[in-house]
């Protein structure tokens, strides 16, 4: 069966735009480094988890853990266009009284595995979903989804040996490789790189993808459910504030919501990419 | 009174809980034969997690396990398990309020030998502090196998802060836990020490040396420090009308800080703090420990006469 590229890119640009709007509405939140992984993020819930929005707590669920949690409105905004609650929702983001947290909390919505927020944490918690699906002799996966920045926190280094060493090929980690951090370049601040070989002699199976291109994650993605004997470690090369252009590698975006000029001009740029879409080759 | 082990009791209640509940799992970090899991880990390998010496990323696991229906006991030493994992335990475990289980050995300055590092003093502070987290010192070896069996059944984070020495057993054999919990384990009319963990056999001691010297303390084991069981803590203050907490952790945060807020509110009386003062602890063995910090039954007897004495002077 084709995958439909054109309805994957529609649904993460219609998301890019709630990002912008929850943001903005919020006057605070991170829209760069949520619209960086949207795309990432809209292949998971569209094509790739067995999940059931209906029944979030599922036994034979697959495992999503957004462990960079301030990337919280791009996951607020799939699980709204999945049905895991009212699209209508997504303005309370950041309210009083609302499910919508600033970042993810398990315990106040239903569709997030953990609470994250401090960076760090996710992997080790994947890490445990994984080794409880093993010893259930369940076949499902658990998908961790990490920042570059988050990369630099000493707990994902042990984290990576525990899995490495556990052989857990139920993992798969993508690691969203936007660059920037909220004071700078990443490979300024603390570089990371060679992350593909440090990667491998962590006895992963490295893939590096283009984090915007739907059919190369897609293929990450099956490449990772054919792996027998090590979890998987997606680089997913992306752009911060992928879609709207002076959001694009811009910083400032980091943690800054757009203001009413910017989020009219965002909008209208995003509305201008979902008329193109699929009239040109994805 | 005969010594047992609490870390031996815990280790041994997990093995029979394992074999009771296939959804029990342990994780420790690389400290095993010291925290008795090992006990459990010989008999159910593919239900031990030994997450080498990475208490953060050993935390975040459980957690993990506990998301598929697990139940994860987690252990190593208090240092290890509290300050040095405390934003893991907060965020994956509080905030998240996942089912995990942490306990640890190794709790204040009984540990000995190994000095301050190794001698935790905060952590009933920190744990204290953290929403969702419920907090218990059992008083004996007895008692620590009926809390194990307890927080089993309960659904939720809790912290059990166990002790590396042996010390003097309280309990039967088939004593019960229940939450929260505290009990009057020596009745008394002139003043109450309220005491958690080892501190509780020393605070039955000095109950007896006090009595030579006409003093009836009342004594009251408070082994859950969170939640504190109200009723029994106000109605022995009250018969009491003066106070002494004891612990083997800083005197800033610690049981006594619970119970003086506790009785501020409920029925103000003056309550003395003893603990570890504003300090790290140092190497010795335990006995020479206990008596250089004051917390000895010789000690605490003659503190507790000078307090009552300042009261009525």
């Amino acid at each position: 069966m084709a995958t439909d590229f054109i309805n994957l890119e529609k649904t993460a640009y219609e998301i890019r735009k709630e990002i912008l709007k929850m943001t903005h509405s919020a006057n605070s939140g991170h829209p760069g480094g949520s619209m960086s992984c949207i795309d990432i993020l809209t292949c998971l819930y569209c094509e790739v988890l067995k999940h059931d929005p209906k029944n979030p707590d599922w036994e034979d669920r697959d495992f999503f853990v957004l462990s960079k949690g301030h990337a919280s409105p791009a996951l607020y905004g799939i699980l709204a266009y999945r049905g895991y609650f009212p699209k209508e929702d997504l303005l309370s983001f950041r309210k009083l009284g609302s499910k919508l947290q600033g970042h993810p909390e398990k315990i106040m919505l239903k569709g997030v595995e953990i609470t994250t927020g401090s960076l760090g944490q996710g992997l080790s918690v994947a890490n445990g979903i994984a080794l409880g699906l093993k010893l259930k002799k369940s076949d499902n996966k658990v998908y961790c989804l990490m920042g570059d920045g988050e990369l630099q926190e000493g707990q994902v280094w042990e984290a990576l040996l525990s899995s490495g060493h556990r052989k857990l090929n139920n993992l798969c980690i993508i690691l969203d490789r936007n660059k920037l951090q909220i004071d700078g370049c990443v490979e300024e601040i603390k570089s990371e790189e060679p992350i593909a070989e440090k990667l491998r002699a962590f006895n992963y199976n490295v893939l590096r993808i283009d984090g915007h291109n739907y059919s190369q994650i897609l293929q990450a993605f099956a490449l990772f459910k054919q792996t027998k004997d090590k979890p998987t470690f997606i680089i997913a090369e992306t752009v911060k504030g992928k879609g709207v252009s002076f959001m694009e590698n811009n910083v400032d975006f980091h943690g800054k919501a757009p203001n009413s000029d910017e989020l009219e001009r965002g909008l209208k740029e995003l509305d201008n990419h979902l008329l193109k879409i699929g009239s040109e080759k994805n | 009174m005969e010594k047992k082990g609490t870390r031996d009791y815990y280790g041994q209640t997990l093995l029979e809980l394992g074999k009771q509940n296939p959804k029990i799992v342990a994780l420790d970090a690389d400290l095993s034969a010291s925290t008795k899991t090992c006990l459990f880990a010989k008999q159910f390998p593919e239900r031990f997690f030994d997450c080498g010496v990475a208490e953060a990323d050993m935390i975040g696991t459980a957690a993990g396990l506990s998301l598929c229906g697990f139940i994860p006991f987690v252990s190593t030493f208090a240092v290890f398990g509290t300050g040095r994992c405390y934003d893991q335990i907060r965020q994956s475990v509080c905030i998240s309020r996942t089912n995990v289980k942490i306990v640890v050995t190794h709790g204040g300055i009984t540990v000995g030998e190994d000095g301050a590092t190794h001698q935790m003093l905060e952590d009933i502070a920190l744990m204290t502090s953290l929403p969702n987290m419920r907090v218990i010192v059992p008083a004996d070896a007895h008692q620590t196998s009926a809390v194990i069996k307890f927080i089993a059944n309960e659904d939720g984070p809790f912290y059990v802060r166990l002790s590396r020495d042996k010390f003097p057993v309280i309990y039967g054999e088939e004593t019960t836990f229940r939450l929260p919990f505290a009990e009057v384990l020596r009745e008394g009319k002139d003043v109450v020490i309220y005491a958690t963990g080892l501190m509780v056999h020393q605070a039955l001691s000095c109950a007896e040396i006090l009595s030579k010297s006409g003093i009836e303390a009342e004594v009251v084991n408070v082994a859950s420090i969170k939640p504190l069981e109200k009723e029994t803590i106000v109605s022995s203050a009250k018969k009491c009308k003066i106070a002494l907490t004891l612990e083997e952790h800083s005197i800033i945060n610690g049981l006594g800080a619970q119970i003086s807020s506790l009785l501020s509110e409920e029925f103000p009386i003056p309550i003395k703090i003893l603990g570890i003062e504003d300090r790290f602890g140092i190497s010795g063995k335990p006995d020479e420990l206990l008596k250089f910090f004051g917390l000895d039954a010789e000690t605490i007897s003659s503190k507790v006469k000078d307090f009552i004495d300042k009261r009525k002077g």
